[in-house]
């Protein structure tokens, strides 16, 4: 009983980062068509803009702001900053192949996926680097007597579901949600409403690396050892959550990601921690099978 | 505007509302050179175009479909002008009040027609670039949009460009036509004159025997 909460809580907070990274990928594909390889790398950038924000002045931050301040200022740092890295990297290496078609598009986010890996090795070197232990909350609470659930963990999860709330709402619930959603269906139609292509772009390349620097925060809190090229392996989960849920679905990214990290944890407690991995992408391959189109694809076929 | 498959109507429309780049020669809308302005900037001047199969957002419901028309002239236009017009757009098409909650996908291609116009219309345009509406439709509901089209420009006063396969029906409810032949107007005329032309007849009328018939 004890190890089945363990395992859920485990996976809901994994789980979570896998669709906040989710989201990300699912927002850009469904606007733009491109798999975008270098979202991995903004996840592991923004823990490591998090990590830095924690160090700096041998943890200045947290000694003036307090323990929770540092942790908002870390998270808020690395979300802006990823927020701007993304408009960049869509101006820098996207931008200038748009036209040339799907396959150069692919090429230049493989090449920024490489560009931003080797620099977070460049700046912050090749080794793991730990999150301050004097930055990381280290309470628990205790749940039914027995099972103790640390703190950080309780603040991860609230933090991503309300997070992942906020943005469905945007998606689903607004007019400008409905604007991106048409943009992703048919774009030349959308431009006819009215609906200027470069403001939703703009919108898919902020937010999305910014949910994925969040991630990245949250992941270095929980495990404290980071390193730059850890947004390889998750972004590569993330992925297949994205395909699990229907890619270009937002919902569905956000369901994947749990679900992955839910069915990964308790693969790990139960069956096996080694073939974990083996068991996510084994689900990957069973799910392009059954149902290419993801558990949440597309509601209707679109009658001509 | 008339014109034979490849004629170059679609594409003439696409220039008007710029989703392709022109080559030569000027577009005006009420004296402005539209050269200046960006394709999704031109719903804000009064333009809609509703292109051609429909191209409702099928995943997004109809009231969703019909918000997003507003989106090029949200900052012109008042919350209450906005529930006006698409109060006015439900009485033309009452299915469409029935299904506003239904996502467009689900609509027959008549209803997705009506969705495609009201959505269209509800930005208040000057002028309605019209796409062969009639595409693929049963002859009632053919019946049914044009005499929609026809009350859009007589009660609300806004001009259509209209491109068409089914010349006998544009030329019922036109004020003006033209024939496009290999991306030129080869003849344009009033609507009577152009009924009477001979050639009109024979090339897109199905000639005499057919008239009669």
């Amino acid at each position: 009983m004890q190890l089945l909460l363990e395992q859920l809580t485990n996976g809901l907070t994994i789980g979570s980062f896998y669709a906040l990274v989710a989201m990300g990928y699912s927002m850009v594909y469904g606007v733009m068509k491109l798999i975008n390889f270098a979202h991995g790398d903004f996840f592991t950038l923004g823990s490591y803009l998090g990590y830095t924000i924690l160090v700096i002045g041998s943890g200045w931050v947290t000694r003036t702001f307090g323990l929770w301040g540092g942790i908002a200022l870390a998270i808020l740092g690395a979300m802006l900053g990823l927020a701007l890295g993304g408009l960049l990297v869509e101006r820098v290496a996207y931008r200038p192949v748009y036209k040339a078609g799907r396959l150069p598009l692919v090429v230049s986010a493989l090449g920024a996926s490489i560009f931003i890996s080797n620099g977070i090795m460049a700046v912050w070197g090749p080794r793991f680097q730990a999150y301050p232990q004097t930055g990381i909350p280290s309470g628990t609470l205790r749940l039914f007597g027995e099972i103790y659930i640390p703190d950080i963990k309780l603040v991860t999860l609230l933090v991503s579901l309300t997070l992942m709330a906020v943005i469905y709402f945007i998606v689903e619930k607004t007019l400008f949600g409905a604007a991106v959603r048409a943009t992703a269906l048919d774009r030349e139609t959308a431009t006819l409403m009215g609906i200027n292509f470069r403001s939703i772009i703009l919108f898919v390349f902020s937010v999305g690396p910014a949910l994925g620097a969040l991630a990245g925060v949250f992941a270095g809190l929980n495990y404290s050892r980071i390193i730059f090229n850890m947004g390889w392996g998750y972004g590569l989960k993330a992925f297949t959550a994205t395909i699990i849920g229907g890619i270009g679905n937002i919902p569905g990214a956000m369901v994947g990601g749990l679900l992955l990290g839910l069915l990964e944890s308790l693969f790990e407690g139960f069956v096996s921690g080694a073939w974990k991995n083996v068991f996510v992408f084994l689900i990957l391959i069973v799910i392009l099978i059954v149902r290419p189109t993801g558990l949440i694809g597309e509601k209707v076929a679109e009658k001509v | 505007m008339l014109g034979a498959n490849g004629a170059g109507k679609t594409t003439l429309l696409k220039v008007i509302s710029g989703l392709v780049p022109i080559k030569s020669g000027v577009v005006r809308l009420m004296g402005q050179d539209l050269s200046k302005y960006l394709p999704h900037q031109l719903a804000a001047l009064g333009m809609a175009h509703i292109p051609e199969g429909r191209r409702v957002f099928a995943t997004l419901t109809v009231e969703e479909n019909l918000n997003l028309g507003t989106w090029g002239v949200r900052h012109k236009l008042s919350e209450r002008q906005i529930r006006e017009t698409k109060e006015w757009i439900f009485t033309l098409f009452p299915i469409l009040r029935e299904r506003r909650k239904q996502l467009a996908g689900t609509l027959s291609g008549g209803e997705q027609q009506m969705l495609a116009i009201g959505r269209g219309l509800i930005s208040k345009p000057k002028i309605l670039l019209l796409d062969e509406p009639s595409l693929g439709l049963a002859p009632i509901l053919v019946q049914e949009i044009f005499r929609v089209i026809r009350q859009i420009h007589e009660e609300e006063k806004v001009s259509i460009l209209l491109v068409e396969q089914n010349a006998r029906k544009a030329l019922s409810i036109a004020n003006y036509g033209y024939i496009l032949e290999t991306g030129k107007i080869a003849i344009q005329g009033t609507a009577a004159e152009l009924r009477e032309n001979e050639h009109v007849k024979a090339a897109y009328l199905g000639g005499t025997r057919l008239r009669n018939r």
